[in-house]
């Protein structure tokens, strides 16, 4: 649409894809974020006190695991975990919390507010705020809430405030608005710790260089290891947070397949999935420009996925852009091939994965066999299972596994 | 059909359209109409109304229930205008219905209904190029949020892009009725007015007479949503055009004693 193609210019943008688009309220507030983020960026004091906390507290750098016994078992590409599972809070989230926690201190706001769904991002948002000493809200959907009691119990214990949303689909989009009605009337005292490469510039360009120390890392590693780059990096992309994190690095190695892998839910039709790029259109949802899940009259649509952090009607806007211009690729994993791949991940090395992860490990099981032994296979495991413990018993009794 | 407010102050009356029904929505406008607004603001239901407080909220909701649509709003904006030529009608909407109707065959079929302007809630300047030049196209008038946060240089960039009236928030926050108005409101007027000839309106928690007359004494014209939407909301649908009117109508009481 030529709104996207003359609009290029305007900072925040990816391709066509991002930008601003909120209420004039909030304008002020992102401002003043951009520029605390700049400087912050060229303050080496911010850096090292991060780099301290992602080191001495979160447990950086993680590891990357061969796991030879699922490499085995498929007979095909070598397969590498990076593992994002074993740090702090069990997710990848912790790297974004810490780095906005930091920033919002400087910024001289001590209440934070933020939205979850799979309550990965609300239990580090909580856990950094305990941390830092900061008030915390997290806005989280009734259905997520009931699918992931435990992790509402765990910001809880931390000392936040977890409120549950009602309205609309109950689910992570519910959550954000009701975030975002916050921010709108709290915004001179309150930091809205938004959890993935969404929203308005600057958080999604912001977010993703807190994640970028995953692809950092994994990219030095798999060259210790192995000697060269690896044939593809795989992550599961809700908003997108750990994938982008897990490709940024290798966006330059143009024969390094990226490989994202979307909620396929438990059918194709409208409201059954979560797959942006396979039933979406570019739109504005909450602040940006990207591929959204609509109906014909632009309202959004429903949304469904076994695993609560993938179950979101649009993507990040540096996504939407990698997918058009074909440097990643994007695929769907159905709720079915992640609870499988979770089982197979669990009997054959011992490591549960969160259900979100386990969309990615899924297209890992579909893909390595096809490909020649030489190959390599990087998955991000970007967090683990504990929390998915009442919802798999549910699931996996049905199917007798 | 130019915006202009003969009362003072004049009167912005927002609805959610399609809430309860079209049918009712017609009604309760022109009766809003009849009773003193200068200028009706028909909301476009939308599925994630950011922007807005509870009251909106369920308004929204129901009508997007219903199936309205962008389309559906437009048809009845043409209705209003064959049925009340010198009324000011304005589309209120979120972005996403507009783009995904297309941006250019929106403001067509604007002008074509007899629109007279546009607010879109998520659409800032430095956004609005395209948006800008399709509206100037087709003789819709931009109107634009200007909010207590505005620092001085973007109420600037705000006014130089207006035209019709510039929306001023009156305190943070999102739609909703209040118990009384914030002093924020009178500050950004007053900020504002350096930079534009344009009539001012305040909105956010305008509720009751009371704040009407207030807001009098400091700008040209009140928004009054929520407080519309919840007398809707709490009214059979046969009752809510008198209701509204009934509403509006004291809102005017106070200032016609006092002249």
């Amino acid at each position: 649409m030529s709104t996207a193609e003359t609009i290029s210019q305007v900072a925040g943008r990816f391709g066509p894809y991002g930008g601003r688009y909120v209420p004039e309220t909030l304008v002020a507030a992102l401002d003043e974020l951009e520029r605390a983020y700049a400087e912050a960026q060229a303050d080496p004091t911010f850096h090292a006190r991060l780099d301290s906390l992602l080191r001495d507290y979160a447990g950086r750098p993680t590891p990357l695991y061969f796991a030879e016994r699922l490499t085995g078992s498929l007979g095909g590409a070598k397969i590498y975990l990076k593992r994002e599972d074993l740090l702090h809070t069990g997710a990848h989230k912790i790297n974004n919390c810490l780095g906005q926690g930091l920033l919002a201190q400087r910024m001289g706001k001590h209440r934070i507010i933020a939205e979850t769904g799979a309550g990965q991002h609300g239990v580090a948002t909580a856990t950094v705020c305990a941390l830092l000493g900061m008030e915390c809200v997290v806005y989280m959907g009734e259905e997520d809430m009931r699918r992931q009691e435990l992790n509402v119990y765990r910001m809880r214990l931390l000392g936040a405030e977890v409120r549950g949303v009602s309205s609309g689909s109950k689910t992570l989009k519910d959550a954000i608005n009701e975030a975002m009605r916050d921010w709108v009337t709290n915004v001179r005292t309150t930091h809205y710790l938004l959890g993935s490469v969404l929203g308005a510039h600057p958080y999604p360009a912001m977010v993703r260089d807190f994640h970028r120390v995953i692809s950092r890392e994994a990219r030095q590693q798999i060259q210790e290891k192995e000697g060269r780059l690896p044939t593809a990096i795989i992550a599961c992309v809700g908003g997108g947070s750990n994938a982008i994190g897990a490709f940024y690095e290798f966006i330059p190695d143009k024969n390094v397949r990226l490989i994202g892998v979307e909620a396929g839910g438990r059918g194709t039709k409208l409201g059954e999935h979560a797959a942006r790029f396979q039933g979406g259109a570019p739109g504005v949802l909450q602040g940006t420009y990207s591929y959204v899940l609509q109906d014909d009259n632009g309202q959004i649509a429903l949304t469904h996925s076994v695993s609560a952090g993938l179950d979101y009607a649009s993507i990040g806007p540096e996504h939407a852009a990698l997918h058009d211009t074909g440097r990643a690729e994007y695929v769907s994993a159905t709720d079915e091939a992640a609870l499988d791949a979770t089982v197979k991940l669990a009997r054959t090395e011992g490591i549960l994965p969160a259900l979100e992860s386990a969309h990615a490990v899924a297209e890992c099981i579909r893909l390595a066999p096809t490909l020649p032994r030489h190959d390599i296979l990087v998955v991000n495991l970007s967090g683990r299972g504990d929390k998915d413990m009442g919802i798999l018993s549910r699931e996996l009794n049905l199917k007798g596994a | 059909m130019p915006i202009q407010f003969a009362g003072k102050p004049g009167l912005v009356a927002y609805l959610t359209a399609g809430d309860p029904d079209l049918k009712t929505t017609r009604a309760i406008a022109l009766a809003a109409i009849d009773a003193g607004a200068d200028v009706i603001e028909l909301g476009v239901p939308f599925s994630d109304p950011l922007a807005d407080g509870p009251v909106i909220q369920r308004a929204s909701e129901r009508a997007v229930a219903r199936g309205t649509s962008l389309a559906h709003v437009l048809a009845l904006a043409k209705d209003l205008r064959a049925a009340r030529p010198e009324s000011g009608l304005v589309i209120f909407s979120y972005f996403n219905p507009i783009l995904r109707f297309g941006l250019e065959k929106f403001c067509a079929a604007a002008e074509a209904a007899g629109v007279d302007g546009v607010l879109v809630t998520d659409m800032i300047v430095e956004e609005a190029a395209d948006y800008l030049a399709a509206l100037e196209r087709h003789h819709l008038a931009p109107i634009f949020l200007a909010a207590p946060t505005s620092p001085d240089d973007r109420l600037e960039r705000i006014a130089a892009v207006s035209k019709g009236f510039v929306y001023a928030i009156s305190r943070i926050g999102i739609t909703g009725t209040q118990q009384s108005l914030a002093s924020d409101a009178k500050s950004l007027v007053k900020r504002l007015r350096q930079y534009t000839d344009l009539p001012i309106a305040v909105g956010f928690g305008v509720s009751n007479a009371e704040h009407f007359a207030a807001v009098g004494q400091f700008a040209d014209a009140a928004v009054i949503g929520s407080a519309l939407v919840a007398i809707i909301e709490k009214s059979a649908p046969a009752e809510a055009p008198n209701s509204i009117a009934r509403f509006i109508q004291g809102l005017y009481a106070p200032a016609l004693q006092a002249r």
